[in-house]
């Protein structure tokens, strides 16, 4: 059994406009020591997926309608306390993607580092300091007693990202979240923090989770990877499967509007036209359905299951039927 | 070559923060931009990209140093008057569509009020063209009575561009025209200008930080860091062969999406960060975190200089070189 199992997740939030189906049905799990990482573009719900599981999600107006996570058997969407603790900081840590406004301006980086240790682990005031200046030496940042002395304002945007990876594995959580993690950050910040995530989980055996719109980053970070589309999973496998045998064309719509970094080019990109569907009232058939070149009658009248490609690697596409008459073989060579 | 349609010479902004701290965000940078051209500017925040962008285009005063625009040289600060007067040349698209775009004015007024200040032409000449550009940026002429709030990101950013080229600028300075954007929407936007600068005959500043976006959309690119231009030269030699170290570890950051090679490569991050513009020692401006640091390179600030084997038009700031 997975280390994180995650079934049929269904989130909505309670708006003026009405109810907005933000998380339709989603499936994922991880295990030790694996990254997965969950990608997909602005309002596609893939940080309320994490969030709603971290019990983040203000309710009211957000609503967990349907689904489990289940960590080590316990379901967190029941309870977040396992064997009396909570699961929050404890074994469960989470990085945002703003490190500027994520922290709290009004202590210092050390305290806040401690602050998990002293509420979880019940260390005194002074061993947790202790402790906080090692982790933030464990994350690589030079004069880290000086360093934990010092307020947010004193840190660089990639210091402060460091500074709250610390604070994420403080008290050796079996599961890190990332939201984000990078993105906020200039590139060789970018691959320096990349870096040090992959160090820390080589170490530590942590899972992983890793939301991001960037293909690259999860080129570089993932096993396994979600292609999340207007609150669906479209697409899921090794990021093998999903780089070099996509089966969804949300995927491979997604791959060739990247400019790639092959010798000689194309001057153009090709963009996907059109925009997400709007998820207060989502589509009855296939949510791509709209902007998909290879839409078919049936895509617009019946939202397809997942099909199993192969070993751990589905997609959610009509195109997979074995009544399709379009070669899914044509698919995988685009 | 044909004679440049922008060259600044030597062109320098600080700002001057106390009695004695000098921020030099635009150091002495000396570029030649063709007619028809798309000039790729990177680097990373704090560089002073968007700074040079400013000055060029006369919305910061400069320090010291020209802008020579199609023969003129341009003033050292702007006047009201100054700006009537290139308003109809010289055009700059914004980084983020959300806070570019005043609020309270309705697209139609956004996009025609160029037009109103500096043309002739009569509300209803004015409406039709803003209409006209509507549809020429895909989006539908019936939107001119909405708000910017109605928009998505992409389609603000489409409204951007059609206030920017209304008025049949030559240059257009693009200040991360994109980076505010989902990467499907950043292909729409970045085709778009394509087009659109290939219908006109624009000369295009890019300024962005996103290397293999930039790569597509140029003919050369400049490389800027703290504040000095380090590397020039067409785009594809500069980004499958960068000289300066500097460039090279920009390019080896940028994560490529492509697992087999992300697996195979070593790692080439390097420790340390982008120091502060505030009174910047002398030497190359690289040096506290370049892997191939010399003695020379904390003493004296290296030139550009050409390089003869590479390509054609390929300048290099770095002491190796010399």
């Amino acid at each position: 059994m997975a280390l994180l199992d995650v079934k049929n997740l269904h989130v909505e939030f309670t708006t003026y406009g009405g109810i907005v189906h933000a998380v339709r049905g989603v499936d994922f799990s991880v295990d030790e020591g694996e990254t997965l990482a969950i990608v997909g573009e602005s309002g596609c719900g893939k940080s309320v997926t994490v969030q709603s599981i971290m019990g983040l999600i203000p309710m009211p107006p957000g609503r967990i309608t349907q689904g489990t996570a289940h960590l080590r058997g316990h379901d967190i969407i029941q309870s977040k306390i396992i064997d009396g603790k909570d699961i929050r900081g404890n074994f469960v840590g989470m990085i945002f993607q703003d490190p500027m406004t994520s922290l709290n301006p009004t202590m210092t980086i050390g305290a806040q580092i401690a602050e998990p240790l002293e509420v979880h682990r019940g260390h005194s005031h002074r061993d947790a300091m202790k402790r906080a200046t090692e982790l933030l030496d464990m994350v690589q940042i030079p004069e880290a007693a000086k360093r934990a002395r010092q307020y947010p304002f004193e840190f660089s945007g990639g210091m402060l990202q460091r500074a709250m990876i610390a604070m994420a594995i403080a008290c050796e959580p079996l599961v890190l979240m990332a939201d984000e993690p990078s993105t906020a950050l200039d590139v060789t910040i970018q691959a320096q923090i990349l870096d040090l995530v992959k160090s820390i989980q080589k170490e530590t055996g942590m899972a992983i989770i890793l939301i991001t719109h960037d293909l690259g980053v999860v080129a570089r970070l993932a096993d396994t990877v979600s292609v999340m589309y207007a609150g669906e999973v479209m697409e899921a496998g090794s990021v093998d499967d999903v780089f070099y045998r996509s089966a969804h064309p949300y995927t491979l719509g997604l791959k060739e509007a990247m400019p790639t970094n092959q010798t000689g080019r194309s001057r153009q990109l090709k963009p996907i036209d059109g925009s997400p569907p709007d998820l207060f009232s989502p589509p009855k058939g296939c949510s791509y359905a709209a902007r998909c070149p290879h839409t078919m009658e049936v895509c617009l009248e019946n939202n397809p299951n997942a099909f199993a490609m192969q070993e751990g690697h589905q997609a959610k596409c009509w195109l997979h039927h074995e009544e399709c008459e379009v070669a899914a073989e044509d698919l995988y060579q685009a | 070559m044909s004679e440049p349609l922008l060259t600044t010479q030597n062109l320098t902004k600080h700002f001057q923060l106390s009695s004695n701290a000098l921020v030099q965000a635009v150091d002495d940078i000396s570029l030649e931009i063709a007619p028809r051209e798309i000039l790729g500017l990177v680097g990373e925040s704090g560089s002073g990209k968007s700074t040079f962008g400013k000055t060029v285009i006369g919305l910061h005063d400069k320090t010291s140093g020209t802008v020579t625009f199609n023969g003129e040289e341009m003033p050292d600060r702007y006047q009201a008057g100054d700006f009537q007067r290139f308003a109809n040349r010289m055009q700059m698209i914004f980084q983020d569509p959300y806070s570019s775009l005043n609020p309270r004015m309705t697209v139609g007024e956004i996009i025609g009020e160029g037009l109103m200040l500096h043309s002739d032409l009569k509300r209803s000449e004015v409406n039709e063209q803003v209409a006209d550009w509507l549809r020429k940026v895909g989006l539908n002429a019936d939107h001119m009575s909405r708000y910017p709030h109605e928009f998505s990101g992409g389609q603000r950013q489409r409204i951007g561009i059609a206030r920017a080229l209304i008025l049949n600028p030559e240059f257009v300075v693009c200040d991360e025209p994109i980076s505010a954007l989902d990467v499907s929407v950043q292909a729409q936007v970045v085709n778009l200008l394509g087009e659109l600068k290939d219908s006109m005959g624009l000369t295009l500043l890019f300024i962005a930080h996103d290397l293999s976006m930039v790569r597509y959309v140029s003919d050369r690119i400049a490389v800027m860091y703290l504040g000095s231009m380090i590397e020039i030269g067409r785009s594809d030699d500069v980004f499958f062969d960068p000289q300066h170290p500097y460039t090279q570890l920009l390019i080896g950051s940028n994560p490529e999406p492509d697992p087999n090679h992300e697996r195979t490569r070593t790692s080439v991050s390097i420790p340390g960060e982008i120091p502060s513009p505030v009174n910047i020692p002398p030497g190359c401006r690289f040096a506290s975190r370049c892997p191939k640091v010399m003695d020379v390179c904390r003493e004296q600030t290296p030139a550009l200089i050409p390089l003869e084997n590479i390509g054609e038009r390929h300048h290099v700031a770095c002491h190796l070189f010399s």
